[in-house]
């Protein structure tokens, strides 16, 4: 017990001692989380827009206010004519223009149909599905009030409602993604570099004949490392919430409990990497390519899995991250309990089982 | 008396099937209990390598040894118990103060500063005023007496030190081998590495080892002893033109640098006037000859010709 405890202390000292490391592992989530939460997010927030109202009545005037207020447009053109169209597209100015036939109001009271042209600058695709969908959605909102009004009849209104994330934020994607991230970085690549300074400062030699056992090497070095990334843990989920505006919704301790499992396969895949690795910068790449490139391709989170090809897909089972990240998005976003994600934290702690296991058995008693 | 360590028919390679270098080729010698043993030789004559066995971290291609009794390869564990081990590159943590790092290598040992501080404590009053400084941040004299502090904190009856002296300076050097002396007192047995041969005449006993052989055991002055023929110091105003003749001279057998004379080995038919003689002819001026009684360096020197 002595041995373990002025081991994890030694651990501690070395990671207090080496302020260059503690700032990258305190500051790391916390910059990251933000960067991902703000500066990366794929939404599409205050697109400008013109309109070509060839109208001007009640109707158009109305649709434009909402198209205005909503968070995600910004008129800023009017314009008076359909050749300016064009134009103004190629000015690169708008990503959509809107365009109300004459007679709009109109034609909507008497014959109960209007139309409304949303042009948008397809040069990026994916915005412009995005944008007209924003349109089509404030669109059909004024539509609904005009129905209650009048009263129509059997209409057939299909409803659309995002669950879970009702605004479509991006952050409630990234923060599950950056927290899987962030923790398989730290817990798998601080293990590994911290077992393999041992070895190139030539410690390991004077550790190995002493009556230090494997085991208790082992678990002493990942105590501290399982420790830390319990703080970023908790940095993140403060920053999300409090920052990111990303609550909770599920079981916090739940939560909790899913990450330290998590933390524990990622430690296990460190010690693993910290087997047949020599050297600290060894060590450190190795941890990135098999960790970070992974974890971003084929976690789910920049890349939905269910587009890939199946072989792809088949690879991402392998992917810790991969589980761990479908456990927060339904834990703290859909705020699911266990019944719901104990196949996943099945998988992860067979994974922890069998790393360990593996680490355990290759850990070299001896120098070669 | 006991023996401490046995090492018979040691062999050991490495490198793969296509290119094998031997860096211990059947090796036997036998240290005594409480005796200072020292392992002579160059850098890569395979003193690592030999210690890395008897200290179970690396496993031998074939011969047997043992610790204590303990065989080390298959009881491993129990030689761990029970020897104190100096790699040879600096291995403590740098980022520890001198205290942190013997209370460390203290508890994974499973004893304490307290409980064994008479062993050290001729060693340690010289570290300790700087206790609280960063091992990274001592002298490389410093740093090797917190590294032996840290071999001898558990009360090992045998201690292995690997090349505990290079890179330290001369003063260092000598304190460190007092150091020695005292712990042999205490009936420590220390099997100790050096590539400096004026250290060996400080040992009970040495093996002088070449290229992953034995050459000699025996204790410094019998191996002294042993050294065959008369050995001439000699020097001149030009050191080195002159060891390029005296290489080159007929009678000579060897001849090496030495300091400020070179030590030179005559056959016995060649005598000192001819060499005179033949030194005037190449003109060298202020020839100094004298008569010199061999050190280890010589014997090795002797004995590395031979094979």
């Amino acid at each position: 017990m002595k041995q373990f405890i002025i081991f994890v202390k030694k651990e501690f000292y070395h990671i207090f001692r080496d302020r260059k490391s503690l700032l990258i592992i305190f500051l790391m989530p916390i910059v990251q989380i933000i960067l991902f939460g703000f500066a990366l997010t794929n939404e599409i927030k205050n697109s400008n827009i013109a309109v070509l109202d060839n109208s001007k009545d009640e109707a158009t005037v109305k649709i434009i206010q909402r198209l205005d207020a909503s968070r995600y447009f910004e008129v800023n053109t009017y314009l008076h004519s359909q050749a300016d169209i064009e134009n103004i597209f190629k000015s690169g100015k708008v990503r959509m223009v809107v365009v109300f036939p004459p007679n709009f109001y109109q034609s909507l009271l008497h014959s109960n149909k209007a139309q409304i042209q949303l042009l948008a600058d397809a040069s990026d695709p994916n915005t412009a599905t995005t944008i007209t969908q924003y349109a089509t959605n404030i669109i059909n909102d004024y539509q609904q009030e005009l129905n209650g009004q009048t009263n129509i009849p059997y209409q057939i209104q299909p409803q659309l409602r995002m669950l879970y994330n009702p605004q479509l934020k991006g952050t409630y994607n990234f923060v599950p993604g950056v927290m899987t991230m962030i923790l398989v970085l730290i817990a798998a690549m601080m293990t590994s570099v911290a077992i393999v300074r041992e070895k190139e400062i030539n410690t390991m030699e004077v550790i190995l004949v002493s009556p230090l056992k494997p085991l208790l090497f082992i678990v002493s070095k990942a105590i501290p490392y399982i420790f830390l990334s319990l703080v970023n843990l908790i940095t993140i989920l403060i920053v999300s919430v409090s920052i990111l505006d990303v609550p909770v919704n599920g079981n916090l301790f739940l939560l909790m409990a899913e990450s330290l499992l998590f933390i524990i396969t990622s430690v296990s895949l460190g010690l693993m990497i910290s087997n047949f690795t020599k050297t600290q910068q060894e060590a450190q790449m190795f941890s990135l390519m098999s960790l970070l490139l992974p974890t971003l391709l084929l976690g789910g989170f920049m890349f939905p899995i269910e587009s890939m090809p199946w072989p792809l897909q088949a690879v991402s089972n392998i992917v810790p991250s991969k589980w761990f990240y479908l456990i927060v998005k339904d834990v703290m976003i859909k705020g699911l309990g266990f019944s719901q994600v104990w196949k996943e934290s099945l998988v992860l702690v067979a994974m922890s089982l069998v790393l360990l296991f593996i680490s355990f058995k290759k850990f070299k008693t001896r120098l070669a | 008396m006991m023996i401490a360590i046995t090492v018979k028919n040691i062999v050991k390679t490495y490198g793969t099937k296509k290119e094998t270098i031997t860096a211990l080729d059947d090796i036997s010698f036998e240290v005594n209990g409480g005796e200072l043993f020292g392992i002579i030789g160059p850098d890569g004559a395979g003193k690592t390598s030999l210690f890395r066995i008897l200290t179970t971290l690396l496993l031998p291609k074939g011969g047997t040894a043992s610790v204590d009794g303990f065989d080390v390869v298959k009881d491993y564990k129990q030689v761990r118990n029970r020897v104190g081990y100096m790699p040879g590159r600096f291995s403590l943590y740098q980022d520890l103060s001198v205290e942190e790092n013997l209370e460390f290598f203290a508890t994974i040992f499973n004893t304490s500063i307290q409980e064994n501080y008479n062993l050290i404590k001729e060693i340690y009053v010289q570290i300790e005023p700087f206790k609280k400084r960063r091992a990274g941040k001592l002298s490389g004299g410093m740093k090797q007496k917190l590294a032996l502090c840290c071999a001898l904190i558990h009360k090992p009856s045998v201690l292995f030190l690997d090349e505990p002296t290079t890179g330290v300076d001369a003063v260092s050097r000598k304190e460190f081998w007092d150091m020695l002396q005292n712990l042999k007192k205490q009936g420590i047995t220390i099997l100790v590495s050096t590539p400096y041969m004026d250290e060996a005449a400080l040992c009970d006993r040495v093996a002088l080892i070449q290229l992953g052989k034995i050459m000699s055991i025996d204790t410094p002055q019998e191996i002294v002893k042993s050294f065959k023929g008369q050995l001439w110091a000699i020097r001149s105003t030009k050191m080195y033109a002159l060891l390029k003749d005296l290489k080159q001279y007929e009678g000579t057998i060897s001849c090496n640098s030495f300091g400020e004379f070179h030590h030179l080995l005559l056959k016995d038919d060649a005598n000192e006037k001819e060499l005179l003689t033949y030194l005037n002819q190449q003109q060298h001026t202020g020839i100094e000859l004298k008569k010199t009684a061999p050190v280890i360096e010589d014997c090795f020197m002797q004995l590395m010709n031979k094979n």
